[in-house]
């Protein structure tokens, strides 16, 4: 089980948590299971989120392995300039 | 064989080279978007909107399509309605659909056979218009009977109670604010507005655009982002990705404004439409009135302190606007405005309101200026109130490796504090002041990310290499690839050319933002030189009957990697790749990734400014720029990226500010009235550049274009604090501003 912290806009649809404990391996996996274990997540994971793992973000990288990973960390997806 | 991921002892890396663009930039040779041309080419126009918010009742195009000269006139009706809510606020944006939402709005255009045509066929489409109340400022925009620009596109986050208008909600942070604040010996709350600000590129944006009968179309533009450009145009224009391609020109400059399209798909459809190649280049009106400017904001900030220093709690709430459609800029100031600190108790609610206004498009660490604006002046003021130094009370509270930051990641090795011990021990910081001066000190931090890019790296017979890439360079890109590749590849800088290519000659390569490009594709060109490296121990090998496990690269050739392999001379990359075509082919390397671990990046300004007690004017007299560059490519470029930034803010701290009247026009669409620091405004922007290697990345790179225009806005406003004795909390600092501050303090 990877425990995932929650930004806080989005805890409404976690029961006011700031972390859930999903199984799952990848992110692809992690966002997957988000979306289907807690649906009023899904609209900000289908327009983009990104994912903290032990201090670094990723955009898209799907396959990035988090099963090892001690901070998993639900962003908004990163813009610049 | 094997290559070491890291690497340390540089022979390229760290030098200044001579930049490969500057000969055609200087000589007026290099091609900017409005440059190029193309037989049978036709000039087009827009026609934009006289009113802030109307509802467009009726276009009669037929006056202007009967003209002599006039090839073709689109409206909405030329385009069809993606499904995609993005890609259609964007094409809404590039010609209103239903209603004007803005004064500039496009809401037609013509193709002529010159420019004269062109305008005088605007003249002749009929518009009509139904006003609507419009609303310009975010506060106003937020309350309940404020004037709806758009309605239902609120997000499921935005909590009930809100006008329409708020269309995004975040929220970060942990700990106990209560708890926090009540262990704080001095609370100071206080609340700060700024402007809308324009990233002033001196190229306004320009395209050619050329769509066939068959459907295929060629566009030549000016873009951080040509595979951007490609997919939104074949989205708008329902063609497929491949049928168009997109050549990136020279750009003159973009700093996050040219992630986007404006003029583009108006273009192509021009094009289609009159079946001959259209130009379009915005006047600088246009730019102004209708190409991104970044948000105007409203923040409240409360924080905690000890009295020696310690911050027990904080808490910003910011409403940004990022004109007339949602987006989520406030999520990054939310997550930014604390990050330089270590704190138990932090927290950060950001919202975005709908306002008349041009669609904001990013600018260089897009929302954090302003969120840490107001941060640092509330944590100056508080240095001031308890009689404490401004570095010793950031470094007290300053993040660092392992700290849990504001926005719920811990840290890995970040350079805050070497930057703030580095303003510490420079000169500036002790140096006396003259009368009327003060000096300031503020804290910058960007995220920085990587994403997608594609490298080729094609090794010719005469021993030169190019590198083919596909991010616009609007750094110093070119120069900090080819460095890289030399460094890899064991030769000289000037054996290696880079450039950008099209869409249909190299793979995808994400838009060129985020200070990503010398990160991302930099990763690329390393992993594409260490590819092309195995293939030329690979070719040594077989000519020298042994295996390729057994030939290392070393300074420039390939040679046996130990005794048991065989006695054999050198062979240089000149020599493989003389003999390439013997040998099994041309020899090239590649690498396709989405890369991660780009690194955050932080900086520390320090800035002296006098103020005239007569007429309130400013002026920035020393300034220092301290910043992590992780390892700095080429430095010459890097303190280029930290002074640009410096100066950015700078205008943005003095004097910059998009002005509308009560119609909700915008009333200085133009560099006299919008005015930017120019050369004879500024003293030199000094640089102390310091190298914290990113753990991600094998030369430690971090990407620095962002963080520079964070600090300078606070760094301004505390030096004009301690100078003059007025704390301002609305930017601009404009001359009328600051004299009316100084009259009412007496």
């Amino acid at each position: 089980m990877v425990k995932v912290t929650i930004m806080g806009a989005l805890r409404h649809a976690i029961d006011g948590k700031a972390e859930v404990e999903v199984e799952a391996s990848t992110f692809k996996e992690l966002i997957d299971k988000l979306s289907a274990e807690y649906p009023g997540l899904k609209p900000q994971i289908d327009r983009g989120v990104s994912l903290a793992v032990d201090g670094r973000i990723y955009r898209e990288a799907w396959l990035t392995p988090i099963g090892e990973a001690r901070e998993v960390v639900l962003m908004p997806y990163m813009k610049g300039g | 064989m094997a290559f070491d991921e890291t690497k340390h002892d540089y022979k390229v890396i760290g030098t200044r080279p001579v930049r490969p663009d500057g000969i055609d930039k200087v000589t007026g040779r290099a091609l900017y978007g409005a440059d190029l041309s193309a037989p049978g080419m036709l000039t087009a126009a827009i026609l934009r909107s006289p009113h802030a918010h109307a509802k467009i009742v009726k276009i009669d195009t037929s006056k202007a399509e009967a003209m002599a000269g006039v090839k073709a006139v689109v409206t909405s009706r030329d385009f069809g309605l993606p499904e995609d809510q993005d890609l259609r606020d964007t094409q809404d944006n590039c010609m209103a659909r239903d209603k004007v939402l803005y004064d500039g709005h496009a809401v037609a255009a013509v193709a002529a056979i010159n420019a004269q045509v062109a305008k005088a066929a605007l003249k002749a489409i009929e518009v009509e218009y139904e006003k609507l109340p419009h609303v310009i400022d975010v506060d106003d925009a937020m309350k309940g009977d404020a004037p709806l620009v758009l309605e239902g596109r609120a997000l499921e986050t935005v909590p009930e109670g809100w006008s329409q208008n708020v269309t995004n909600y975040c929220e970060f942070g942990h700990g106990d604010l209560d708890d926090g604040f009540a262990r704080a010996d001095l609370i100071v709350e206080r609340s700060f507005k700024t402007g809308a600000t324009h990233q002033g590129y001196i190229e306004p944006h320009a395209c050619l655009a050329s769509m066939g009968p068959d459907g295929r179309g060629e566009l030549w533009c000016c873009t951080q982002g040509q595979y951007m450009v490609r997919e939104v145009c074949a989205g708008i224009m329902e063609i497929e990705a491949s049928q168009l391609k997109v050549t990136p020109s020279e750009i003159g400059g973009g700093f996050g404004g040219k992630t986007t399209v404006f003029i583009e798909p108006v273009a192509l459809a021009l094009s289609r439409k009159a079946g001959r190649p259209v130009k379009l280049v915005m006047t600088r009106e246009e730019v102004f009135r209708a190409s991104g400017p970044t948000i105007h904001s409203s923040t409240d900030v409360k924080i905690g302190m000890t009295k020696d220093g310690t911050i027990t709690a904080a808490r910003a709430d910011l409403r940004y606007s990022g004109g007339c459609y949602p987006n989520g800029t406030c999520e990054m100031g939310a997550q930014a405005a604390f990050a330089p600190y270590d704190l138990k108790a932090v927290r950060t609610y950001g919202w975005n309101a709908l306002t008349n206004r041009p669609k904001e498009i990013s600018y260089r660490a897009p929302g954090a200026p302003t969120a840490i604006y107001a941060v640092e002046s509330v944590v100056d003021e508080m240095c001031q109130k308890l009689g404490l130094d401004p570095v010793d009370v950031r470094l007290k509270n300053a993040a660092d490796k392992g700290t849990k930051s504001s926005y719920g990641v811990t840290f890995e090795d970040i350079g805050l504090k070497a930057t703030l011990e580095a303003a510490k021990a420079h000169p500036h910081y002790t140096a006396p002041l003259g009368p009327n001066q003060g000096r300031g000190l503020s804290c910058g931090f960007w995220f920085n990310f990587g994403g997608n890019a594609s490298v080729t790296l094609s090794v010719n017979t005469d021993g030169t290499v190019n590198v083919t890439e596909g991010n616009p360079d609007i750094g110093g890109s070119r120069a900090s690839i080819s460095m890289i590749a030399a460094e890899e590849l064991g030769i000289g800088y000037d054996r290696v050319r880079t450039i950008v290519a099209d869409t249909t000659s190299i793979g995808h390569s994400d838009t060129t933002d985020g200070s990503r490009v010398t990160f991302t594709v930099g990763l690329a060109t390393i992993k594409a030189a260490r590819d092309a490296k195995t293939k030329m121990c690979a070719r040594a090998a077989a000519l020298w009957g042994i295996d390729p496990e057994a030939v290392e690269w070393v300074d420039g050739a390939a040679q046996p990697s130990g005794p048991n392999a065989g006695k054999f001379p050198p062979m240089s990359l000149a020599e493989i790749a003389a003999v390439s075509f013997q040998t099994g082919g041309p020899i090239a390397g590649h690498h396709e990734s989405n890369a991660d671990g780009a690194g955050v990046s932080f900086g520390v300004h320090l800035c002296d400014i006098e103020v005239d007690p007569e007429t309130g004017a400013s002026k920035v007299v020393r300034y220092t720029v301290f910043q992590d560059a992780g390892k700095a490519i080429h430095p010459d470029y890097v303190e280029g990226q930290l002074q640009g930034g410096a100066v950015q803010g700078i205008g943005w701290a003095l004097n910059e500010e998009y002005i509308y009247g009560e119609d909700g026009i915008l009333q200085n669409p133009g560099f006299l009235d919008y005015r930017v620091p120019v050369a004879s405004d500024l003293p030199p922007i000094d640089t102390v550049i310091l190298e914290v290697p990113n753990p991600g990345h094998p030369y430690g790179v971090r990407g620095v274009g962002e963080t520079s225009i964070v600090p300078p806005l606070a760094a301004i406003a505390n030096a004009m604090s301690r100078g003059a004795g007025v704390r301002l909390t609305q930017l601009p600092m404009s001359p009328p501003r600051v004299l009316s501050a100084l009259m009412a303090k007496g």
